[in-house]
């Protein structure tokens, strides 16, 4: 052979090998989820706390489906509605995202409802639990895993009437997380009968001292005093009104961050007795949660949280879904509907998206906190299964 | 409802509380003022060092008592560094120059105070010794509150024997009156009036210590009490102790009732009551008879 043609060989057979390289790449195009969660701001932690359980949840229920590899895409929204509206727009537009999951913040949430919706991007929420998002802002492509405000707090009504409780001070700082949540205990406890003879909304931000809004409470002289508070004004606000007298005078009620499994031994034996509803527990008994907290305590050193297991569910939703469409995420539309057939019994027992709401629907847990030898823990005392929202004004 | 004895003798007593916490606070400013003439914007901003200081002696020594010694000082120091390198030029310059350096200082404070701590807010757990709770009046109040009032209480003795029987009380006083005079029969004021700086900035850092436990420390926190405290000043007169004493006590109460009495008012109210009190008393309730200006 010549020198030339021997040359012009080894090119092709380069080239060939070249082609053949590039070409299996090509079909393992991988599945693009766009992570929004914080990892600053407010609710930085609570964003930490939701992407380990999220890459827990992937690690378990699939990390490839169809042959495509899942790749996750972080966006930091830094809790505030600016960077996440941005954040947003980044993951659609530049990284073309196939699926969004996570927000925190509602007001997150509320910012970019509106651009998701018209992009046609499904969106899984994994926290922000205003009404409004499975009510009259509902779209086709939101679905939420985790609750809203309403589904939390209507059970806790007729359960206090039923236990003897007559009248309900209410508390709760002045926003609209904290106005859904009382009117939504408001409407189950006066339908079964009791009354409302206060309630006290505290400026939000300044973080207040409690001292006037409890004597006030107590001047009410009610019966249960029903409040929702989360995170450090949960932690204080627990410890005041055992400070201030309260604990063993008037009961202690509310939505469960009150006393949430993140900082219920910083309120030690303070929270003791107080009645807690949420749609999840560490304590609840059933199979998938024991394995559950077993592997997140042995990973992270420390129980798994209800923000947690919300992220845990929405990563097995995406991959049930997927799994549905073979892993084909080109209809949005089918991975949608996919998502719709899908049903579970995760750690906070059965999982389904009911189809009205887009909303998860799952059972309401009932707890009482008590002592367990040197620590608090919140025991369930009774289950509300199967938690559906009404449609609320949503035209799905 | 409101007026049942039960309610009347808790708030009474948050009343009292939030009393002692300002009195902690004018006090300082009002002497300041009255004595130097100076406007410390600024003083604010002491309170929040004191509370962010108790945050990280609390988070290295585990010790509440350790952040009530050592806190305060630290804003002394930091106020004594202030006033040699800045302030003091500002003394002859006009209130105007003063409001605009010290209000600039607020800024630099809230940034600083961001990026040594962070943004999100921090709490310091009440003392094990105080966290139990104390029968007044047959009602139950956290003992830690009432330590707040004994504090504001024992400072303010404390604060009248000095200015009433020793020298350098004796000094201010005059001070206070005409400080030319004082200055024309060879005392050191200047030495005076850092020596009343640095305790006024003593009092701001304790203040913001005690009040940790109370409400949470993050940036801003200045603000709200900030204004409640020039209010007690302008109320109370400048430079008068018992003005500083009777004012905080007034909007103390004042702003603790009206918060769950008339929430949407509580605010203007606490205006309200100043313009009114200036009305017929412009120099403020107990003021300072100046011999000159």
């Amino acid at each position: 052979m010549t020198v030339r043609s021997r040359m012009a060989l080894s090119l092709m057979a380069g080239l060939l090998t070249g082609l053949m390289v590039a070409a299996p790449v090509h079909a393992a195009d991988p599945i693009k989820i766009g992570v929004l969660l914080p990892q600053s701001g407010v609710f930085g932690g609570l964003g930490k706390d939701q992407t380990l359980a999220l890459e827990m949840g992937f690690d378990d229920f699939g990390r490839e489906i169809g042959g495509r590899p899942i790749e996750l895409i972080p966006a930091d929204t830094e809790s505030k509605p600016g960077p996440g509206l941005a954040q947003v727009k980044k993951l659609i537009l530049k990284d073309k995202v196939d699926v969004i999951v996570g927000i925190i913040s509602s007001a997150v949430a509320g910012a970019v409802r509106d651009y998701v919706h018209n992009s046609e991007t499904p969106l899984i929420i994994s926290n922000a639990g205003n009404n409004a998002l499975t009510g009259e802002l509902c779209s086709p492509w939101i679905l939420r895993a985790s609750f809203s405000n309403s589904q939390i707090n209507r059970g806790m009504g007729p359960y206090l009437a039923a236990q003897g409780y007559k009248n309900a001070f209410l508390m709760a700082f002045d926003y609209a997380a904290g106005h859904q949540m009382m009117d939504a205990f408001r409407k189950g406890f006066e339908g079964a009968g009791g009354t409302i003879v206060g309630e006290e909304y505290p400026p939000l931000g300044e973080t207040k001292d409690f001292g006037p809004y409890l004597a006030k409470a107590k001047a009410a002289n009610p019966d249960v005093i029903y409040v929702f508070f989360a995170g450090g004004p949960a932690i204080k606000f627990v410890k005041e009104y055992a400070a201030f007298g309260l604990k063993g005078d008037i009961q202690l009620a509310g939505a469960g961050w009150l006393h949430s499994a993140l900082y219920i031994n910083k309120q030690g034996a303070d929270a003791e007795g107080i009645l807690g509803i949420l749609n999840y527990y560490p304590s609840i008994d059933n199979a998938e949660n024991q394995v559950f907290q077993a592997k997140f305590q042995e990973a992270h050193g420390r129980p798994a949280s209800e923000f947690g297991v919300a992220a845990y569910d929405s990563a097995r939703l995406i991959v049930e879904g997927l799994n549905g469409t073979g892993g084909d995420t080109g209809d949005k539309k089918a991975l949608v509907d996919a998502m719709h057939q899908v049903t579970f019994n995760g750690p906070r027992g059965p999982f389904r998206i009911d189809m009205q709401t887009n909303n998860v629907v799952q059972n309401i847990y009932i707890s009482r906190v008590e002592s367990q030898g040197d620590s608090v823990a919140a025991v369930v005392q009774e289950v509300l299964p199967n938690v559906q929202d009404p449609p609320n004004g949503c035209e799905l | 409802m409101l007026l049942e004895p039960q309610f009347l003798i808790i708030q009474t007593l948050n009343g009292l509380q939030l009393s002692a916490l300002l009195f902690l606070l004018a006090v300082g400013l009002s002497v300041v003022f009255g004595m130097m003439n100076f406007i410390n914007l600024a003083h604010g901003t002491l309170y929040m060092l004191g509370a962010y200081l108790a945050v990280s002696v609390v988070a290295h020594f585990d010790s509440f008592w350790m952040a009530l010694a050592l806190a305060p000082l630290g804003v002394a120091a930091v106020g004594a560094i202030f006033y040699l390198v800045l302030l003091r030029r500002l003394q002859s310059a006009g209130p105007m120059r003063q409001v605009l350096v010290t209000f600039g200082l607020i800024f630099v404070g809230f940034d600083a105070v961001r990026m040594i701590w962070g943004r999100l807010p921090y709490s310091v757990p009440v003392p094990d010794l105080l966290s139990g709770s104390v029968t007044v009046l047959g009602e139950i109040y956290p003992a830690y509150r009432l330590f707040i009032i004994a504090l504001g209480v024992a400072v303010m003795l404390l604060l009248t024997i000095g200015l009433e029987r020793t020298r350098l009380g004796a000094i201010v006083r005059a001070g206070v009156d005409d400080r030319e005079m004082v200055a024309a029969l060879g005392i050191n004021i200047e030495a005076t009036f850092f020596i009343v700086f640095c305790l006024g900035c003593y009092l701001a850092g304790l203040a913001g210590v005690v009040s940790a436990p109370v409400f949470s420390v993050f940036p801003g926190m200045d603000m709200s009490v900030l204004i409640l405290a020039l209010i007690v000043v302008v109320l109370g007169g400048p430079g008068s102790l018992r003005g500083a004493a009777i004012g905080s006590l007034v909007i103390g109460m004042a702003d603790t009732y009206g918060q769950v009495v008339i929430p949407e008012y509580a605010r203007v109210t606490i205006y309200a009551l100043m313009g009114v009190i200036l009305l017929f008393k412009p120099s403020g309730l107990f003021p300072v008879s100046r011999a000159h200006g």
